[in-house]
């Protein structure tokens, strides 16, 4: 710890969304129920079933859902190494986990429209010629799918609830025992994360394809999340901090570990996606490579080489020097062009199940995209504004508040 | 004293806390002090900008270590399986760029350490088998419970006196001179 520059302290700044909740509450609702309206019209248009409007609103679920996984597994890590730098960033994380617990309402237009979805849950699951698919019956059915996703929330609403309630209670007795309890529930937290995000990204992409299977995509999924929560963080600070709120009190030194967590993650998710494609490209059996050739064939194989470029290489080379990690220009750049890389990322996961010949962006995607953002944004900034944007009570504020990288 | 001038190294100012040590090195630091340096047991945040250290070239090293081992590896592996020895295995091309980049990854990460380890050495002076300080007593409770500046004779702002003058009102707790002892 640094003795000698005085230590930022919380009067300095606001750490309360007070005015601004509305401001953004507001505009998020209306752009979200706006776009909600012209998404069901135009789904209604297509007369398909809801097919388009159910994959479209399908890809931008699982962005957003991607991104409160991580913010819910950020809090155990932070606890179980017992990490001071990000206490008093921690709270927007704990607000974003807390969304989870609403957006079972976001999956109701999937779990409603499941046989127009999901191969192996429409008309012609008995007819599935595939062996594989075949032999999946037993866990690819719609019941056993909708057993799981209520398993999968249970859960996630009890860590989220867990964490939120505990941390928040901090706030006005500042009990050292609520840290303890928290530290020992996070290696549990940890496992229970690991099984039901890994099933959870499993379920709702890998099985768009049902006789296609890959050990890593659970990984993979939670990957992609956990670069574009950091990135989120990033953004949502300097939002925060541009009202007015947070000023000094988070530093460069947070935002370089931002930085430094958005680059680790960034070559995560490439050296996760590569061994999963590596590994198919060399044993080269039909069931396994199909699921690639479908991406990497025309335009889809456009999209695959945006993503390599886009979403890893650039960021890589953009993100590696400390300088790059202390700009809040930088930072804000690539924070957002993180973010619409892993959107992407998961539209070309999902839609070549929906057009497989060619990448087919339509204005469908675009209103799901502000549909699905829009309440999830207004749901956080209502969960963040019933309390204070700092864990005030936390015994390790004082040292995250005096936080430098060496 | 009976060692000659020659043996004279420089002057050593031992402090019992971290923070004397840190102001002192401040003040080190304005005095306009070049060969001089710390010495602490454990690392003190802080330091480098209260000893007016500037940021390390050991990244762009690492970063041309990085770039040769991922050439070398993608150059071997081209030259090896299809050039000097092509030999076609489950239909894949001579050179397939997924059968390289787990090669090309490992030497761009072995490079990299190696230039960052070696680099390390090298910016430092090292591998240096005695320094002066040792013949102090006293530095050897640097890597235990006690915090040192030393200020070198062979930097240009240094005079015996006036610098020892200067130590003393450091707040350190003994301002001791350095001569080395080792034979010739």
């Amino acid at each position: 710890m640094n003795h000698h520059h005085d230590a930022p302290k919380l009067s300095d700044t606001l750490t309360e969304m007070g005015s601004l909740a509305p401001r953004v509450m507001r505009p998020a609702l209306v752009v979200g129920v706006l776009a909600l309206a012209g998404a069901i019209f135009l789904g209604m248009r297509e007369g398909d079933h809801w097919r388009h409007f159910s994959f479209s609103w399908l890809v931008s679920f699982a962005y957003f859902l991607s991104i409160s996984l991580g913010a819910l597994i950020f809090l155990p890590i932070q606890y179980i190494t017992r990490a001071s730098w990000s206490v008093v960033v921690r709270r927007l994380a704990e607000n974003m986990a807390m969304a989870l617990p609403f957006m079972i309402v976001l999956i109701l237009p999937i779990l409603l429209n499941l046989e127009h979805v999901y191969e192996w849950a429409g008309e012609h699951r008995h007819h599935l010629t595939d062996e594989l698919a075949a032999h999946k019956a037993p866990f690819l059915n719609s019941t056993f799918f909708l057993v799981r996703w209520v398993v999968y929330f249970a859960i996630w609403t009890f860590m989220a609830v867990f964490f939120w309630r505990n941390s928040r209670r901090q706030d006005h007795d500042k009990d050292t025992a609520i840290t303890l309890r928290m530290e020992n529930f996070s290696g549990p937290a940890i496992i229970l994360f690991a099984l039901t995000c890994s099933g959870a990204g499993m379920d709702l992409l890998m099985t768009l394809d049902p006789a296609w299977f890959s050990t890593m995509f659970g990984v993979y999924f939670f990957a992609g999340g956990f670069v574009t929560f950091h990135a989120v963080m990033t953004i949502s600070t300097m939002g925060l901090q541009r009202s007015g709120r947070l000023e000094k009190i988070v530093s460069m030194e947070h935002f370089h570990d931002y930085g430094k967590l958005m680059f680790a993650f960034t070559f995560f998710w490439a050296y996760i996606a590569f061994s999963q494609y590596m590994l198919y490209w060399y044993a080269n059996i039909p069931e396994e490579t199909v699921w690639f050739l479908t991406r990497q064939s025309g335009s889809w194989g456009g999209l695959a080489l945006v993503l390599a470029i886009g979403a890893f290489l650039l960021p890589f080379a953009g993100l590696i020097s400390r300088f790059a990690k202390r700009n809040r220009g930088l930072m804000f750049f690539w924070a957002v062009w993180i973010c619409i890389m892993q959107w992407f990322n998961i539209y070309w996961v999902a839609m070549p199940v929906f057009s497989p010949e060619h990448v087919s962006l339509s204005l469908l995607d675009g209103l799901c995209f502000l549909a699905v953002g829009g309440i999830w944004l207004a749901l956080v900034v209502r969960i963040a504004a019933s309390g204070n944007l700092v864990p005030v009570g936390d015994p390790r504020l004082e040292e995250s508040l005096a936080f430098e990288n060496a | 004293m009976s060692q000659t001038d020659d043996r004279f190294y420089g002057l050593l100012v031992e402090f019992d806390d971290a923070h004397t040590l840190v102001d002192a090195c401040a003040e080190v630091r304005d005095a306009g002090f070049k060969k001089w340096d710390a010495h602490t047991p454990f690392p003190i945040h802080g330091m480098d900008a209260a000893m007016g250290i500037r940021g390390t070239k050991l990244p762009f090293i690492v970063l041309a270590g990085g770039l040769t081992g991922l050439s070398l590896a993608l150059l071997m592996i081209w030259w090896m399986n299809a050039v000097d020895y092509p030999y076609i295995i489950s239909g894949k091309p001579l050179f397939g760029w997924p059968a390289a980049a787990p090669v090309a990854f490992e030497l761009t990460v072995l490079f990299s350490a190696f230039a960052s380890f070696f680099g390390m050495w090298g910016l430092n002076g090292m591998p240096r088998l005695h320094h002066p300080l040792f013949s102090s007593e006293r530095f050897a409770r640097a890597t235990a419970d006690r915090f040192f500046i030393v200020i070198e004779k062979a930097d240009p702002s240094f005079d015996r006196d006036q610098t020892r003058e200067f130590l003393t009102t450091l707040g350190g707790t003994a301002v001791e001179e350095i001569h080395d002892k080792a034979e010739d």
